[in-house]
């Protein structure tokens, strides 16, 4: 191992790692947006409204991420759409996570008592006040985990943009074995970023579940 | 728009061949991250530290790591450090390792929530420590985390993808040797995409036949 090179070279990683925070965050915030919306959609009594919700789950969750990343960077420069591969890569990123946040919020939806619903109704509030005001704020400590879990996974798969270029964590360990033919000693340095970035984040949704859990 | 996709048919033997070798990497990587799971489970809940605390530090490296980083490391920079592994082996032997060690975290709930009777008895018995986990609790307990374990192998069928990077002849990288030949990404992406969902609806089934015999036996 040469330590003596990973000293001179780790602030690039450092600033790559702000690439990652960075690209996972939004994703991590577009996936939110699709989840919510595709969880609401999914329990609709109307047809039209579940049917594109749950195909979306099912196709998105059915497929490699890195297919949908290429299918949206180089399908759609053939196609005239022409993104920037971070552009790219945090659309493909989040409408993948998305599918999966759409079950975690669906099943933390669906965890609420269902007697919570009728007596929401039988107040008079309406569906979409009661989905709003009672069912929504109990779900959302239910969805703390399983969607820290989702962005976890999130995190760690923003790695397949540096396949498209992008200047994150793992593609600037590949441009440093390029000028210093010392893949063993970047991957470990871009090993422990990432490392660190996760520990602090499964940090913080501790954090977070601890403070939204109910006292029982 | 200009989509063809009359160019497909035209690769098919090309995707077919990537189909077989997706199959074959993801099944075998599959039983090798089964296997190593239940022994990382045997061992995480084993009373000696020293075999304890390696396998853990290996989870936590391996869980808080990109699975394209862990490819990386064991094709090149492995390779850095002598050992030099065909591309082939060395995406089954991260694949294998990255799956097992979260399949051991569920195994490991597993047999924690085995009946601690059962150990004793087995033990009253007669019977050593490692043939009672390895015959009577590791079973049960993976009997019991089937679903879960399930969900892992369709993860794996699809994460198999990323050894395409370091030039594994498999279904995504035989969509690229396509477009590289017809330029055309749109057309061979989807249908790789296609093929891909239409394994997992496959392995779903697979899984599901499965769920119901480990079910039925209780």
């Amino acid at each position: 191992m040469d330590f003596d090179l990973m000293q001179r070279v780790w602030w690039f990683f450092a600033e790559a790692s702000v690439a990652t925070i960075y690209i996972s965050a939004l994703a991590i915030v577009l996936g939110l947006c699709l989840g919510f919306t595709a969880a609401l959609a999914s329990l609709s009594r109307l047809a039209v409204v579940r049917w594109p919700a749950r195909a979306y789950v099912s196709v998105f969750r059915g497929t490699p991420a890195l297919i949908q990343l290429f299918l949206l960077f180089f399908g759609g420069l053939q196609l005239g759409l022409e993104l920037t591969p971070i552009q790219a890569g945090i659309i493909a990123l989040g409408i993948n996570i998305g599918a999966y946040m759409t079950e975690s919020i669906r099943g933390a939806i669906v965890a609420v008592e269902r007697g919570q619903m009728e007596a929401g109704r039988c107040l008079g509030l309406s569906h979409a006040q009661t989905m709003r005001r009672i069912i929504l704020p109990q779900a959302a400590r239910l969805m703390v985990r399983p969607l820290g879990v989702n962005s976890v996974a999130l995190i760690k798969g923003s790695a397949i943009v540096s396949t498209i270029s992008v200047t994150e964590l793992t593609y600037t360990a590949h441009r440093f074995i390029s000028s210093t033919y010392k893949p063993f000693e970047m991957f470990i340095l871009a090993a422990i970023f990432y490392l660190v970035i996760i520990t602090l984040f499964m940090r913080l949704i501790g954090w977070i579940d601890a403070r939204v859990a109910l006292e029982d | 728009m200009n989509l063809d996709f009359s160019v497909v048919p035209r690769m098919t033997d090309l995707l077919l061949w990537g189909v077989a070798w997706t199959i074959v990497l993801s099944v075998l990587s599959m039983v090798l991250s089964l296997i190593l799971g239940a022994v990382f489970a045997v061992v995480r809940v084993s009373s000696i530290r020293l075999l304890r605390w390696p396998v853990q530090g290996l989870s936590w490296v391996f869980m808080g790591t990109p699975l394209l980083l862990q490819l990386y490391v064991v094709y090149f920079g492995l390779a850095e450090l002598g050992l030099n592994l065909n591309a082939f082996s060395a995406g089954v032997i991260a694949l294998s390792l990255h799956f097992a060690v979260y399949n051991a975290d569920i195994i490991r709930a597993g047999i924690q929530a085995i009946d601690s009777g059962q150990y004793q008895a087995a033990r009253s018995l007669g019977v050593s420590h490692v043939q009672a986990m390895r015959k009577v609790v590791v079973p049960q307990a993976m009997a019991n985390v089937a679903p879960a374990l399930g969900n892992m192998m369709i993860a794996l069928l699809k994460e198999s993808a990323l050894v395409s990077a370091i030039g594994v002849m498999e279904l995504t990288l035989s969509a690229q040797r396509a477009i590289s030949q017809t330029f055309r990404p749109f057309e061979f992406y989807l249908a790789a995409a296609a093929l891909y969902y239409l394994l997992n609806l496959v392995l779903q089934q697979a899984l599901r036949l499965i769920e119901r015999r480990t079910t039925l036996t209780r």
